[in-house]
């Protein structure tokens, strides 16, 4: 049959790949990134599968009835009606044809900038799943969980030195938590002094989540403008910097990739009128064991250590947003922290030891497995391995960025590290945006960059490789974006159909948001 | 380092197609006096090998022989190999939020079954794709109400777990909120006279535990039927979501709004984190919900498929206008539930709910016989307080036999004249009535 097409999978040729309806008239994507056609399933909802009768687990029955001290009034009157009922390779069958459905970045490159994709160890995996962690209670006295605490005294001053601060909490349960943490901190800080402030200076190039902090923390937001070189600039922060203004939250490098480097200045202006400087860590990968925020004038900072270090990202979650401090602001940590009396490690939990203490932030001590998860790669790397990490991440980024930039426009020309941002105005004239692009991509079998953000560059493009991808990889992604710019000047009209390939074509986000079904509904 | 792929030739032919010298150039962005001019002090890197030992040595210091005694908020329960084997899977593993729908349909429907499951638990509307955690959760709870009713009190049962109104109170301390701890009677429920004062026309909410952190099953219909006179919003309180499968749902009983923590399906205890805090509603206060929702829709093709939706309500697009500033949350815990629901589904969970609260009337009895009372009179589920004499020493006790014997109530409510004995503790399927029997004997040698 012929193929009106043009393309052939090129991992299995021989195989004449199904041809799914939409692919009809589009374009020959490359399969650069190696994805071809495979067998994939259609899957309904877990409710919808099953018969009554059937059950997944396997438990003894109960030795006793109902207690008579519960009121019936306080059972449940239902039945549970709604759970499915499905056999156990049911169930398994199901979600390993959901799982099918994702690109990890187990399956293929993942460049999304700003989130840092890169490998998950395998061992890491192993170690936090011995029966020793993964089955201590976080009640357990303090001689049941030496090792546990142990761990967590060698991470918090690995994550210190590596910041290059005084000390560090664990707790936060993710980056924006970390955030939240830090802005606590400021305001306890300030409170002591006898004013807490009112205002957080912000550069345009931040996340999203840096303003939603400072409004949760009760702080006005005032936004800067970045330069035209995509910095911020001493002036700017000067013009805006009055003893009303509690702290400047800088992310650096920042999100366009680039190293603010007036940020000594910048702190310095700050402190003078008594304000903090808040560092947003997530693109802390860009420094590791280069350069330490500690020694830049920022006085506290967050992790994110499923970016940074490597923990899984889950498909949103669980993270970790370990904060590392100054000295001036470690009186106000929350609580737990891990102190250590002579051999002996315990937890600090009670306020009385730290009476300015911020509080708790979430329950029990953070999210303790994805310590063990860091701890393992901050081990296996040592000094070597960290800056090794820095400087490959950046090495990554600085090549996609030569590969690409006479196809795609380079919003800004400044150097970045370990990210780059380009944007779509050599495509726009053809009538393709960065949406085309991006799902033209995962036609080739790349996940695509984070689009649209940072919001200071219109019609974003915003790639970060990781120092775990290889060459060749970058090689076939940069392949595929120089395939996609010549397939916008050849034939535009094919990339507002991408992706093609995918089990699901684009999808209608407009309808979901309009008409919102967030659940199954039984009957 | 095995992370590491590079080849001295690939990075020279890096560095020449980059037109850079050495990779140090590469930094050169970064003024010389902010660069760091020394190693990291950081210990020596391990191999693999070593890397495993020098892990299990640190976990072999963790005593993990007995399932635990103490829930108190992280409970012990049995969690299926299929669970974790399925988590696993890099698809799921080494993937994040599902910003790209077409890649990630694997994630986002399953969201989607999570979403589903929480409300059917609850019998509220809408829920959530996760939250950080049950305190977490309870905290953003408190916010929404303040945004719904536009009032500033927050009146909260001295029953609710103590992290969480810790954490509560963390949340507001930016705020003017007032927090109004409302007391426990001597059943251990939230006390009604006293809830019924501090309830006014300036109260936003009131958090009640379902069951609560005593271990009983508090009088959430009461309490809720106080609150809706008020206007005030109801907000139910779950630290132990296996209650759900034998309990009245909170929305059936007149909770608003109900959060907590469902690591007792598919997660384990990794000394409290991390865990998957969950969050429903009533479908009016969709609007205000928190963090990131999946939602159900169609492709070019009119094939169902899923998104992240309403993310007008989120810190990415307003800012701070947000509703929260939650972004990454627990969405691998979340799948870790849902497989372990799915796997229960209707009969396994009415099993499993049964058998617990079965245990804990094995332990009553056990411990009954050891010659110590439960403290508080009022029903419970699978956890309660047992009045030990002194709790502390029966933690060290215990301890020194490797077992994690209970949560001392002292800890949190230092001054009640029962607090010294109080012991607070759980039974769940991993509580053989041979380990009861070895616990109670334990307690009382």
């Amino acid at each position: 049959m012929a193929n009106p097409t043009g393309w052939k999978p090129t991992m299995n040729p021989g195989v004449d790949a199904p041809k799914a309806p939409e692919a009809a008239g589009a374009p020959a994507p490359t399969g650069l990134g190696g994805a071809t056609r495979g067998l994939v399933h259609e899957e309904k909802l877990v409710f919808e599968q099953g018969s009554p009768g059937r059950c997944g687990v396997s438990l003894p029955r109960p030795e006793r009835g109902l207690d008579p001290a519960l009121p019936a009034a306080l059972l449940r009157g239902d039945g549970l009606a709604g759970l499915p009922e499905l056999s156990e390779l049911e169930v398994v069958r199901h979600f390993t044809h959901l799982s099918t459905w994702n690109h990890g970045i187990d399956t293929g490159f993942y460049p999304l900038g700003s989130c840092t994709m890169k490998y998950n160890p395998k061992s890491s995996e192993a170690v936090a799943r011995l029966p020793g962690f993964a089955d201590l209670h976080p009640l357990a006295p303090a001689e049941l969980c030496q090792g546990a605490l142990e761990l967590m005294y060698g991470l918090e001053r690995a994550l210190s030195e590596i910041a290059g601060m005084d000390a560090t909490t664990l707790t936060p349960a993710a980056g924006a938590q970390g955030e939240l943490c830090g802005l606590m901190l400021i305001r306890a800080y300030h409170t002591a002094r006898g004013n807490p402030r009112k205002k957080v200076l912000i550069p345009d190039t931040a996340h999203g989540t840096n303003p939603a902090t400072s409004a949760l923390n009760g702080y006005a937001v005032v936004q800067l403008a970045s330069g035209p070189d995509g910095r911020l600039h001493p002036e700017a922060v000067a013009a805006a910097m009055d003893e009303d203004v509690a702290a400047i939250m800088i992310t650096n490098p920042n999100t366009l990739g680039v190293f603010e480097r007036h940020v000594a200045e910048i702190a310095e202006i700050v402190h003078a009128k008594g304000g903090l400087v808040y560092g947003d860590g997530a693109n802390m990968n860009a420094l590791l064991g280069v350069a330490r925020p500690g020694d830049m004038g920022f006085d506290v900072m967050q992790y994110n250590l499923h970016k940074t270090f490597a923990t899984p990202h889950g498909g949103g979650g669980p993270g970790s947003g370990p904060v590392a401090v100054k000295k001036v602001l470690e009186p106000f940590l929350p609580l737990p922290v891990v102190v250590k009396d002579g051999t002996e490690y315990r937890l600090v939990t009670d306020p009385a030891e730290r009476p300015a203490t911020i509080g708790k932030l979430r329950e029990f001590w953070g999210n303790f497995a994805m310590f063990v998860r860091a701890w393992a790669l901050v081990r296996e790397w040592g000094p070597e391995g960290a800056r090794a990490t820095g400087e490959l991440a950046v090495l990554n980024a600085s090549y996609l960025r030569a590969r690409l930039r006479e196809a795609y426009h380079l919003p800004y020309e400044t150097e970045s590290l370990h990210e780059v941002v380009f944007d779509d105005r050599n495509q726009k004239a053809a009538g393709v945006v960065t949406m085309d692009v991006a799902k033209r991509l995962i036609d080739h079998g790349f996940h695509p960059p984070t689009i649209y953000f940072p919001l200071v560059v219109q019609g974003a493009l915003m790639i970060e490789p990781t120092e775990t991808e290889s060459k060749e990889t970058l090689d076939a992604f940069a392949e595929a974006m120089l395939a996609i710019a010549e397939e916008a000047r050849r034939d535009p009209d094919a990339l507002h159909a991408a992706p093609v390939r995918p089990f699901r074509a684009r999808l209608d986000e407009t309808r979901a948001a309009r008409r919102p079904v967030l659940r199954w509904r039984p009957g | 380092m095995r992370y590491h792929p590079h080849t001295p030739e690939d990075v020279r032919a890096m560095l020449e197609t980059i037109g850079a010298k050495s990779i140090s150039d590469l930094h050169a962005s970064i003024p010389e006096p902010l660069r760091l001019s020394r190693p990291l002090d950081l210990p020596p890197a391990l191999d693999e090998i070593a890397l495993l030992a020098e892990l299990r040595r640190l976990a072999a210091r963790n005593d993990t022989r007995h399932p635990p005694f103490a829930g108190a908020g992280a409970y012990p329960h049995h969690v299926p190999p299929a669970v974790d084997q399925l988590l696993l899977r890099g698809e799921f593993f080494t993937a994040y939020t599902p910003y790209q729908p077409e890649v990630s349909q694997g994630t986002l429907q399953a969201l989607f079954e999570w979403q589903t499951f929480i409300c059917l638990l609850t019998s509220l509307e809408v829920a959530n794709a996760s939250m950080y955690d049950g305190a977490s959760a309870a905290a953003e709870a408190a916010l929404l109400a303040g945004r719904v009713t536009g009032r500033r009190k927050v009146v909260v049962s001295a029953a609710v777990h103590p992290e969480y109104r810790k954490v509560l109170a963390t949340y507001l301390r930016s705020t003017d909120d007032a927090i109004i701890t409302v007391p426990f009677g001597p059943d251990g429920r939230t006390d009604l006279d006293a809830l019924a004062r501090a309830v006014d026309g300036d109260t936003a909410c009131v958090l009640v535990g379902y069951p609560n952190f005593l271990g009983v099953v508090d009088a959430l219909p009461e309490a809720a039927a106080l609150a809706r006179k008020a206007g005030a919003l109801t907000i139910a309180v779950t630290a132990e979501a296996v209650a759900l499968g034998l309990l009245a749902p909170p929305g059936a009983l007149g909770a608003d709004v109900a959060v907590g923590s469902a690591q007792s399906f598919g997660n384990p205890l990794t000394f409290g984190g991390p865990a998957p805090g969950f969050f429903a509603a009533r479908e009016a206060h969709l609007r205000q919900l928190p963090g990131r929702i999946a939602g159900e829709t169609v492709d070019r093709h009119g094939r169902r498929g899923f998104v992240l939706t309403l993310s007008t309500r989120e810190q990415h697009i307003r800012r701070e206008k947000a509703t929260s500033n939650i972004c990454t949350n627990a969405g691998l815990c979340a799948l870790a539930a849902t497989i372990h629901l799915s796997l229960l589904g209707r009969r396994g969970l009415d099993q499993l709910a049964r058998l617990n609260h079965a245990r804990l009337q094995l332990l009553r009895d056990a411990l009954g016989r050891a010659g110590f009372a439960p403290v508080f009179s009022g029903p419970v589920f699978n956890e309660q307080a047992f009045d030990v004499g002194d709790a502390e020493a029966a933690v060290a006790k215990l301890a020194r036999r490797g077992i994690v014997a209970g949560a001392p109530l002292a800890r949190w409510y230092p001054d009640r004249p029962w607090a010294k004995g109080a012991l607070l503790c759980c039974a769940t399927e991993l509580h053989s009535p041979e380990l009861i029997e070895l616990f109670a004997r334990a307690l009382r040698d």
